[in-house]
């Protein structure tokens, strides 16, 4: 793994490093089976068409695991994540690229701990935020 | 003028209500499927020598894992039906307090902790708020969640 981030690394401003992800179907698939989802508006085409949808849609779980796959590949081993929130605001498309975004927004010691939080989000080809959120993390400080 | 309310009180009275109890053994196959789904090669989620020499002493799961479904539980059994068909997630807020462990024993509950209305685009929709808790085998709170499901 990458080297470890500290506390003292980052600053309010701080862009986290994008997560790049392209869900495939077949991706879609394992996570179905993975997580238990089997609702077949993310596998089956005819029947995500007769609820409405233009076809299968990335499951919304899925994309909160990559959101805390942005956080955990940041900050790293001696990093924890505290909390982490995500908002289910509009639709991915297998095939398309999803990008994970960050900012940090707050950083702060209490209890002798090392506090950051951030503004996350996911973001599709058109730049629209399909998954804005937050998340706490704890860092290990150099001090 | 006041439109008529989906939500009832009748309905409004079910907030607070409790799901049974669920046991989930977590095993390591659920913690390297989970990982593999989302494509997360973080060593740390993998029962190998680099998890071990690691801060926990070996393999944990990604606290993603608590997003799946598997991992929810029994729901809350509502004494009443929404008139809808169609269900969206509407998104989560997850607090981590333990690492999760090959071999834990995680007890999960669910609770209604809100119901709201709103008029969209395509009509009225009711959004569903739970709270779900995680304790592992030593009764420690391993996580908690706030979850939204919108039907309409």
């Amino acid at each position: 793994m990458s080297k470890q981030l500290y506390y003292e690394d980052v600053e309010v401003g701080t862009e986290l490093p994008p997560l790049v992800k392209s869900p495939s179907s077949q991706q879609l698939v394992k996570w179905a089976g993975a997580s238990g989802d089997y609702y077949q508006i993310h596998y089956d085409k005819d029947f995500a068409q007769g609820t409405g949808l233009p076809g299968i849609i990335v499951h919304g779980r899925l994309r909160a695991s990559f959101m805390v796959q942005l956080m955990t590949d940041w900050i790293g081993e001696g990093g924890t994540l505290k909390k982490i929130s995500c908002q289910q605001r509009g639709m991915d498309f297998p095939g398309e690229q999803l990008v994970c975004k960050g900012k940090v927004t707050k950083k702060y010691a209490e209890n002798g701990e090392h506090f950051v939080e951030c503004d996350i989000w996911a973001e599709n080809p058109r730049g629209e935020k399909t998954a804005p959120g937050s998340a706490v993390v704890t860092l290990p400080s150099r001090g | 003028m006041a439109e008529e309310s989906v939500v009832t009180d009748e309905m409004r009275a079910a907030i607070g209500t409790q799901s049974e109890p669920t046991v989930i053994e977590i095993e390591k196959g659920m913690i390297r499927k989970h990982a593999e789904a989302v494509e997360d090669p973080n060593p740390l989620w993998q029962d190998g020598e680099y998890a071990r020499r690691a801060r926990y002493g070996g393999m944990v799961a990604s606290p993603g894992l608590l997003t799946c479904v598997m991992m929810m539980g029994q729901r809350v059994q509502l004494p009443f039906q929404l008139p809808f068909l169609r269900v969206l997630d509407g998104g989560g807020e997850w607090e981590f307090f333990q690492p999760i462990r090959p071999g834990d024993v995680l007890t999960v509950t669910n609770k209604l902790v809100n119901l709201r209305e709103r008029t969209g685009k395509s009509g009225k929709m009711v959004f569903t708020i739970t709270e779900t808790t995680w304790k592992n085998q030593r009764d420690e709170v391993v996580a908690r969640a706030q979850g939204t499901i919108i039907m309409y």
